[in-house]
């Protein structure tokens, strides 16, 4: 039995020092995946949150090491699954940045195309997503809807809906056809007017920016010290973009900005993904204008050996800076796969930044992040 | 404000001539046969890379690949947070043919396209590394899952505990002599 002075006692005695153990997840629609964390509450404030993660590891870089390297191509889209094209091109990348393998511009401007369809169909879910968490049911229709329109035109151009596997060494999986390039283009002018009105509707609404504005301030510094990249450090003022720091493909060719809010809170990092969708049919268009007729792959030999030593390849992911690093002992087994993801480093820095919230502004925080588990755990 | 690449190879170049020697290079995948002495004309044919390397980035992805001894790790650390960089992932490698373990701390810089790597080699037999979470908060992370995936020990990381593997876990799948 339980003495009764135990029943009331609480820590030393002192209720205002009291704190309670919460735990959020590892099923938690806030978390959007199985993500769990841990949190010792003081009252309604966090004292300390510590994400628990490894619910839905699979171990992709073993994988990569009994396969060759072109069966560890579906792989890459299957770790983050949202944004599945940008994984896939920093592996194809990383291949043929080691074995010279020279890659026909018809292709490269294809893929920076539906990468950036890829970026705002990942960026639509989030969007979704987000309002959902704070309350608002009727934007992910909309977002849905919208989002449905460019997986149906990746779907036929390569079959899949979400873990594309298009992207070969040396080019692409199949050309793309006039009745994309046309899709595409029909796309962009149907998109533009929704941007506008979501900016209208949702962007400029005052219940939104009251759970957004000075919430779950992230600085550049923090960004930095923790790797943190993406909208995030670009929410912070700080004009980090792979596509201009290591540029890759033929996106030195086109002209675009690097959307940037100094401001380096929740929405903050909302107006910069708002802006990225923008800028994202800013190219899709130039690049309609500009690819070229030609051979849409390139020469690759039958039997793919990587030359001894390590390469690396970065690309801006939807969620920020994905790098894959593979080490090649000759053979035509990856020696060794290392997948650098955003979402583990953005998500690093949620302890440090989430002390003294309250939870409810904690989870708009975690929104404004743009997790995706499958791409922390991998 | 940038740095400049000469600059940070002129001080990597510093670090390492200050400490111990690093562990010589041993080209990967070229077996046992590598680790015992190379015949002397073959040695003179290919000189050893140095321990400071600027690297072509169109062929390797980085600009500056330093290798420095395990005691040096935090000094590098904090060569690469006075320059601006920011930490973009710590890895392993298991040099299994070689009895050695490597660890790859990978650099990138917000304001400047440079990327910078600095590695260094540890026995097998006892992997230990100092840890650079006191000047990267964000390797606390890096360097946990490094430990599961290898058994890599980081000193003075305060919580090497089983981070993406089950919490029983006392295997690491990412050697190359383990067998699930």
């Amino acid at each position: 039995m339980i003495a009764q002075k135990d029943l009331i006692r609480v820590d030393n005695g002192d209720p205002t020092k009291e704190t309670f153990v919460l735990n959020l997840g590892p099923q938690h629609p806030a978390a959007h995946g199985v993500l769990r964390v841990l949190l010792t509450m003081d009252g309604e404030w966090i004292q300390r949150a510590e994400p628990i993660i490894g619910y839905i590891h699979r171990m992709h870089e073993k994988m990569g090491e009994n396969r060759t390297w072109a069966k560890f191509l579906p792989n890459t889209s299957r770790i983050d699954y949202l944004s599945a094209m940008h994984y896939t091109h920093a592996f194809v990348g990383a291949v043929e940045r080691a074995a010279k393998i020279e890659v026909p511009e018809r292709a490269e401007y294809a893929r920076v195309i539906t990468s950036e369809l890829n970026r705002i169909s990942s960026h639509m879910v989030w969007w979704g997503a987000l309002l959902l968490d704070l309350g608002g049911f009727t934007p992910i229709l909309y977002a849905f809807d919208d989002r449905e329109k460019i997986l149906d035109l990746l779907e036929g151009l390569c079959g899949a809906r979400l873990t594309y596997c298009y992207y070969r060494f040396g080019g692409l999986y199949n050309d793309v056809d006039d009745a994309f390039l046309k899709g595409t283009r029909d796309f962009v002018t149907h998109m533009r007017p929704r941007l506008k009105m979501y900016r209208e509707l949702v962007t400029d609404n005052i219940i939104l920016r009251k759970r957004l504005m000075g919430i779950g301030p992230i600085s550049g510094e923090m960004c930095r010290k923790y790797g943190a990249t993406g909208p995030v450090i670009r929410g912070a003022g700080v004009a980090y973009d792979v596509r201009r720091a290591e540029p890759y493909s033929v996106y030195p060719k086109l002209s675009f900005k690097i959307p940037v809010h100094p401001e380096a809170d929740s929405m903050a990092r909302y107006l910069v993904r708002m802006d990225e969708m923008e800028e994202s049919l800013h190219i899709i268009e130039q690049a309609l204008d500009q690819i070229p007729a030609g051979p849409f792959i390139g020469k690759v030999p039958r039997v793919l050996k990587l030359p001894v030593g390590d390469t690396c390849y970065a690309v801006e992911a939807a969620r920020g800076r994905f790098m894959v690093r593979i080490v090649s002992d000759g053979k035509e087994i990856p020696y060794r796969i290392k997948l650098r993801t955003p979402s583990f480093s953005n998500l690093s820095l949620y302890e440090e930044a989430s002390k003294g919230m309250i939870l409810p502004d904690a989870l708009a925080m975690m929104g404004s992040l743009d997790l995706v588990i499958p791409d922390i755990d991998r | 404000m940038n740095p400049s690449l000469e600059q940070l190879a002129g001080q990597f170049t510093r670090l390492v001539e200050s400490g111990p020697a690093p562990v010589a290079a041993v080209p990967a995948g070229a077996g046992p046969a590598a680790a015992t002495p190379a015949p002397a004309a073959v040695a003179a044919a290919v000189p050893p890379p140095g321990p400071v390397q600027v690297v072509d980035f169109a062929l390797k992805g980085f600009h500056l690949d330093a290798r420095v001894d395990s005691s040096l790790v935090v000094a590098s650390a904090e060569i690469m947070d006075q320059a601006g960089f920011g930490l973009d992932a710590i890895t392993g490698v298991d040099w299994l043919a070689q009895n050695e373990m490597e660890v790859v701390y990978d650099y990138f810089h917000p304001t400047s396209p440079l990327r910078v790597v600095v590695r260094t080699r540890i026995p097998r037999v006892s992997p230990e590394v100092p840890t650079i979470g006191g000047v990267f908060p964000g390797a606390n992370w890096h360097e946990r899952e490094t430990h599961d995936f290898f058994g890599i020990l980081f000193a003075g990381n305060p919580n090497m505990k089983p981070f993406l593997l089950p919490e029983d876990a006392d295997f690491h799948p990412l050697l190359k002599d383990y067998k699930p």
